[in-house]
């Protein structure tokens, strides 16, 4: 079987910070990391192959320096790493981006044949989910969104069973190979990197792909030509205009904010004050 | 959407729209249901749909895919109710579940038939997978996740917002020279219009054209979430929350217990889920949940942008914090500066004396 995974290389969003004063994103010093939610995807990935054999490849696009996180996928049991780098692909939205990832693909599925594509759920910085639906379209693939488990897959068959998180249950999906999924955060835990993992993460070489090698003539679809969508600014949330009614009481004794408080909601809000009595207690 | 940070020359000032792109006319709400229920989410979007479409002087309508043997016809009244002039319908056999493909067809099929210029959808599972599709589909533009829509007086183009960079800023996005334009909202982030019974509108049937053997998915099951065991956050009327400021997992059962007296929902700030001291489910913020209580209380939270914009729908927000320049104090409606170990024990004790007092009396 022959699973691509997509993963993302992202800020950590947990280390940006914001000039207090200009507004400007500080970058400086902000590591790079696997977009987390790739990694449940790329575990997923892994896990099937453990179990029915083959390989698997893990595609990024990116600035030459997202190749750090494709050599991070290997450590972990990735087989092979394309990174797909090209300035043209500058400025691409979520339309261009699944356009560059679905030639790319379709190359490595003339190398050997696809079963199976991996996304993460969504990116921590673009944060959109749009993506891997965006792939699918474009192959022609089955989608399967928000998948929790990947319940079986019988590679004779062609079949594929597996739960997805919908609004307010689980379905239960039965689809055919070949299908991409977007894999739910938290559904299973990634392995450590083994030490031959290591070894060889260090020495495989990662293909580099650049347009022409993605096997993409027309430059009108990727970058920020081929985006519908561009951002016209950037701005700070607006402070509210009025700032909280601090609440005073002789002392400060706790319960006497607390009755001053109460007085004050309830006056000025009767209808909360009826809903809260009237609740069965 | 475009690398954030960059805005792009070409969305600045005045542009012309291909002429075959001004055919284009209307806004349009996708009405997603699931087991029989219209999510409320759509009656949101149906909302603010409706200031889109008045400032832009065209109808507004709703889309149903469904089954017959579904109430249809009353989700496309309920969408009438919220301020709906119009709904297109799809009824097929095929559309008994959600399922991508079926749904894609349909929605895509009504989109090229009747050319909407914007098309709204909310960020659930259901259509986050449908948006991207039909966006792709169509080749046209999508943001996610938005919380706040206007028209561009310029251009008379959709201007979406949403968050950037993990929240800490805002973008505005822009879709140029394509339709519709296309966008997802989370549940909670609008606000749920006023339901009028005596509105009325108009439908517009359309066929699906695609049988069951079209279709490659099957759905075998659905699994029914047992709601007793999961928090209903997003449409709680009170809330207590409570941050890293109560300091140890212990104190806060000092939450717990407020939210008992009140019946309220207990939320949290980011640190707390993660040290574990409550559920992931109780997370209040952008990578949390979005609520819009009637009441907010927040204990110990400094009010991060994070965990604002999740809560600031709020109708009142009671915000406990003992340092007078948290952030919290910018936006709460009224502020106790204070411990709050000893403030929240006292206010259970206050609510449960008012509450008893008020049944004995009544
Ligand atoms: C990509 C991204 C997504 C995020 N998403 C979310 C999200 O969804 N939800 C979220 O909440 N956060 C989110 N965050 C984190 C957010 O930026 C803040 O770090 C977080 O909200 C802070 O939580 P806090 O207010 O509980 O803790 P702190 O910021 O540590 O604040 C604790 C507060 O308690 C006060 N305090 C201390 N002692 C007491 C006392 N005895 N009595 C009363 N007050 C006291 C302090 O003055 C302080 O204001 C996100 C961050 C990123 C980067
Ligand atoms: N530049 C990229 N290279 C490879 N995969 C990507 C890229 N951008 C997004 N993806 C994949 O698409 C998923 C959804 O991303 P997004 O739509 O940005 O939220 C991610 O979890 C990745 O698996």
């Amino acid at each position: 079987m022959h699973i691509v995974v997509c993963i993302k290389q992202v800020p950590d969003s947990a280390q940006i910070r914001v000039h207090p004063v200009t507004n400007t994103i500080m970058r400086q010093g902000v590591p790079a990391i696997v977009n987390p939610y790739d990694l449940f995807a790329l575990e997923e990935a892994l896990r099937l192959k453990d179990r029915h054999g083959g390989r698997v490849t893990v595609l990024t696009m990116g600035p030459p320096q997202a190749e750090d996180a494709l050599r991070k996928c290997l450590t972990f049991g990735a087989d092979e790493a394309i990174l797909v780098t090209d300035r043209a692909f500058a400025g691409a939205d979520t339309l261009a981006t699944s356009y560059a990832l679905a030639a790319a693909i379709r190359n490595i599925d003339r190398d050997a044949a696809v079963d199976l594509v991996f996304t993460g759920k969504q990116t921590i910085d673009g944060d959109t989910a749009q993506v891997g639906p965006g792939i699918a379209k474009r192959l022609d693939l089955q989608l399967l969104t928000y998948v929790s488990r990947v319940e079986q897959v019988d590679i004779a068959q062609r079949r594929l069973r597996v739960q997805r998180r919908a609004e307010g249950g689980v379905q239960v999906l039965e689809t055919r190979l070949p299908c991409l999924i977007t894999m739910l955060e938290g559904t299973n835990e990634m392995r450590f990197a083994s030490m031959d993992n290591m070894f060889r993460a260090a020495r495989c070489a990662v293909r580099i792909w650049d347009r022409e090698a993605a096997g993409i003539s027309d430059v009108s679809k990727i970058g920020l030509k081929g985006s519908p969508t561009v951002v016209s600014k950037v701005f700070a949330p607006q402070a509210r205009a009025r700032r909280a009614e601090l609440i005073e009481a002789e002392g400060d004794a706790p319960r006497d904010l607390a009755l001053t408080l109460i007085n004050k909601l309830f006056t000025r809000n009767p209808k909360l004050r009826d809903a809260i009595v009237a609740q069965p207690s | 959407m475009s690398e954030p940070g960059t805005p792009a020359r070409k969305g600045k000032g005045k542009y012309e729209l291909d002429e075959r792109l001004q055919s284009y006319k209307g806004v349009w709400v996708f009405v997603e249901h699931e087991r029989g229920a219209v999510h409320p989410v759509s009656w949101e979007l149906i909302g603010e749909g409706r200031k889109l479409a008045d400032q832009l002087g065209v109808p507004l309508s709703g889309v149903v895919l469904g089954a017959p043997g579904l109430p249809t016809r009353r989700f496309c009244e309920e969408a009438f109710f919220h301020g709906a002039d119009h709904c297109y319908l799809i009824e097929d056999a095929v559309l008994a579940n959600y399922r991508n493909e079926p749904f894609t067809r349909g929605l895509t099929s009504l989109v090229e038939t009747f050319k909407p210029e914007i098309l709204l959808l909310g960020a659930t599972t259901q259509g986050r997978d449908l948006a991207g599709s039909v966006a792709t589909t169509l080749k046209t533009g999508l943001t996610a996740d938005c919380t706040g829509l206007a028209i561009d007086p310029e251009n008379r183009g959709l201007a979406a917002s949403r968050p950037t960079f993990g929240g800490s800023l805002l973008c505005t996005i822009l879709t140029l020279n394509y339709r519709p334009q296309m966008a997802t909202v989370r549940p909670r982030v609008m606000a749920m219009p006023d339901r009028d019974a005596s509105r009325r509108g108009t439908i517009t049937e359309h066929p699906l054209g695609m049988i069951e053997t079209d279709i490659v998915t099957k759905v075998l099951e659905y699994i029914p979430d047992n709601r007793q065991d999961t928090p209903q956050l997003p449409f709680a009327d009170i809330i207590v929350a409570g941050g890293r400021g109560l300091k140890k997992p212990e104190n806060f059962q000092l939450v717990w217990d407020l939210a008992m007296v009140l019946g309220a929902e207990v939320g949290a700030s980011r640190p707390v889920v993660q040290a574990g001291w409550v559920e992931a489910d109780r997370q209040v913020g952008q990578s949390g949940k979005t609520v819009r209580p009637k009441l907010y209380i927040a204990a110990g939270i400094s009010g991060a942008v994070q965990h604002r914009v999740g809560m600031e729908g709020a109708d009142v927000i009671v915000a406990i914090n003992n340092d007078a320049g948290a952030p919290i104090f910018d936006f709460a409606t009224y502020g106790i500066v204070g411990n709050a170990m000893t403030l929240l024990p006292a206010l259970t004790e206050a609510f449960r004396q008012h509450i008893a007092m008020a049944r004995v009396a009544s």
